[in-house]
């Protein structure tokens, strides 16, 4: 496989992780939200994230050309293989940190997949033009959330406030290229993210103020996520997500 | 009210000659209390066990076997909470909240599905939770879709459509087990075991000791009795086990020629009255489930009040 290619695999399998990730702590939610419309808004986003995945493994295998599928590549990787954002891993914690964590992702979505449907590739541009109209949706609903929780009540106030405290550190990845990333910018295929944190900045600061929350102070970075460096979180849910497939190897569900 | 001859109000004679014209009674009708009161319980205890039994599925979303599997799997328990809010909003036209209702559910007053008190402890399940669970919902709601009050009457129309992808799902995925390893085709069966006497029992008592069978039945709200109810799954099911090669835990079912339908053994009913009287597997688990997501989300449910107020009052200044 020449570099390129390797290069798009491992760049289509970490956009795969993000949603994949993401997906399955959105859909922790399920059954669990603060009231039943919200619990299926949840489920749908978490759908979307998971539908995304598919795709996105669905090519890689395809790029690839070895046999595997989407499935292969969601159940039969461990840890060190993942190549997600550390932010989607992280445990749901309340629904503050939850939508504050939204928030951030999908904002960085919004920039990122409108990028992407200019890429080179076909059937990346294709992914991304599904994915741009589902991120602007989930940014109208997380940008809603946050005024709502931010300017609501103290504890609501509180919340939030220290759900983005916490996880303020955790953007600084999404703007880090990883190693193999540039020469797919070069070829027109990737989207440059080191360019994308302006834009993201001036949607944050916009909306946490309006929601009456300060923006952390940006002292702290933890990445790793693309060099499969995770959180000690991660291998649980791989256990969870991969328990069938490792429990009963090679049959068919 | 009360006091008075009930047959002497014409109010009385108009709503029972509806009901004998097989017409609907709509929300500003006037009915009887005691048909108020039955159809609320029915509606809501139906709302709950849609909103309940999402508890079983949930337990294994996380878990699918495929990516595949998971995307159906959420997507079907989306419509379950769908059918629930949807049954929610029918039956607060009778004049309780949503919020009264589910209140009525954590204080245990009001009831749900029992079959969602057994727990689901293999992927199996979710296959069968599919084909027999949403198989006989199905018989009774579509013998429901005629059922006296209009709004009740329209949601069944509408739920039942889903439902039964909901049961075909069910059944393809049970399929490929029982169809796949020696393993799988274990786990189906385990499966099938342990949940066709919980199905069974769904349809309630006999016909000769049901509680609110005979009024039902009077008021049309109840269009066909569990008996009858029961063994037409019984009849459904029993050929689909057959065709992918499943048993059927019931050492005295068989053919009857005669009546053009399965015999079937008796439920254990001991463990029927167990289980719906809060002594099933999961009964508690449940409860306290639904009442601790009540409960965690309650801040969020006041910020949103309270955001709420603040924007109303900015638009009036």
């Amino acid at each position: 496989m020449d570099s390129q290619k390797k290069a798009l695999l491992n760049y289509c399998i970490a956009l795969g992780d993000d949603s994949l990730t993401l997906g399955h702590r959105l859909s922790e939610w399920c059954r669990n939200g603060p009231f039943l419309e919200e619990d299926l808004a949840l489920t749908n986003v978490s759908l979307d994230f998971i539908g995304r995945a598919r795709m996105l493994y669905s090519y890689a295998a395809e790029v690839e050309d070895q046999g595997r599928g989407e499935d292969d590549i969601a159940y039969l990787r461990d840890c060190r293989e993942y190549r997600n954002f550390l932010i989607n891993e992280l445990p749901n914690g309340d629904f503050a940190f939850t939508m504050a964590r939204q928030l951030m992702i999908d904002a960085f979505d919004v920039g990122f997949y409108k990028g992407l449907t200019q890429s080179a590739d076909e059937m990346l541009a294709a992914i991304a033009a599904k994915a741009i109209k589902e991120s602007r949706y989930h940014l109208r609903r997380s940008e809603d959330w946050i005024k709502r929780l931010g300017d609501g009540t103290d504890e609501s106030h509180e919340r939030t406030q220290k759900a983005f405290d916490q996880l303020w550190g955790y953007a600084a990845e999404m703007f880090e290229m990883a190693s193999d990333e540039q020469q797919l910018v070069d070829a027109g295929i990737a989207v440059d993210r080191s360019a994308l944190k302006a834009e993201w900045s001036s949607t944050m600061h916009s909306v946490l103020k309006e929601a009456t929350l300060d923006i952390p102070a940006q002292d702290w970075a933890i990445g790793g996520g693309r060099e499969g460096i995770h959180t000690e979180h991660l291998g649980y849910l791989l256990a969870e997500l991969q328990y069938l497939q490792r429990t009963y190897p090679g049959q068919q569900w | 009210m009360t006091e008075k001859n009930p047959l002497a109000d014409p109010r009385l004679a108009a709503f029972e000659e509806k009901i004998s014209n097989d017409q609907r009674i709509e929300p500003k009708d006037w009915m009887p209390d005691a048909f108020r009161k039955n159809v609320l319980r029915q509606m809501s205890q139906h709302a709950h066990s849609e909103v309940i039994g999402m508890q079983p599925e949930g337990n294994w979303i996380t878990r699918a076997p495929t990516l595949y599997r998971k995307i159906v799997l959420l997507a079907k328990i989306q419509d379950e909470g769908g059918h629930g809010l949807y049954l929610y909003s029918a039956a607060e036209t009778l004049g309780t909240s949503r919020e009264e209702m589910v209140q009525a559910l954590h204080d245990g007053k009001a009831k749900y599905a029992s079959i969602f008190n057994y727990p689901s402890l293999t992927w199996a399940d979710i296959g069968m939770i599919g084909w027999l669970v949403d198989g006989a919902a199905i018989v009774n709601q579509v013998s429901l879709q005629r059922t006296s009050y209009g709004p009740y009457s329209r949601a069944m129309i509408r739920i039942c459509k889903e439902e039964s992808f909901h049961q075909r799902q069910g059944y393809e995925a049970t399929m490929v087990l029982a169809r796949g390893s020696a393993e799988q085709k274990a786990m189906a069966q385990d499966s099938l075991n342990r949940w066709w006497w919980p199905s069974m029992m769904m349809f309630g008592p006999h016909d000769s000791e049901s509680a609110h069978s005979g009024q039902s039945m009077k008021w049309k709200l109840k269009r066909e009795s569990n008996d009858v109810l029961r063994q037409r799954f019984v009849d459904q099911t029993v050929p689909q086990a057959e065709f992918i090669g499943l048993k059927i835990p019931d050492p005295d079912l068989k053919w009857n020629e005669e009546r053009g339908s399965y015999d079937f053994g008796e439920i254990d009913w001991d463990e029927f009255m167990q289980v719906i009287s809060g002594n099933g597997p999961c009964n508690r688990q449940r409860l306290q489930h639904s009442i601790r997501a009540q409960e965690d989300g309650q801040w969020v449910r006041d910020a949103m009040h309270a955001y709420e107020l603040k924007r109303q009052a900015r638009e009036v200044a």
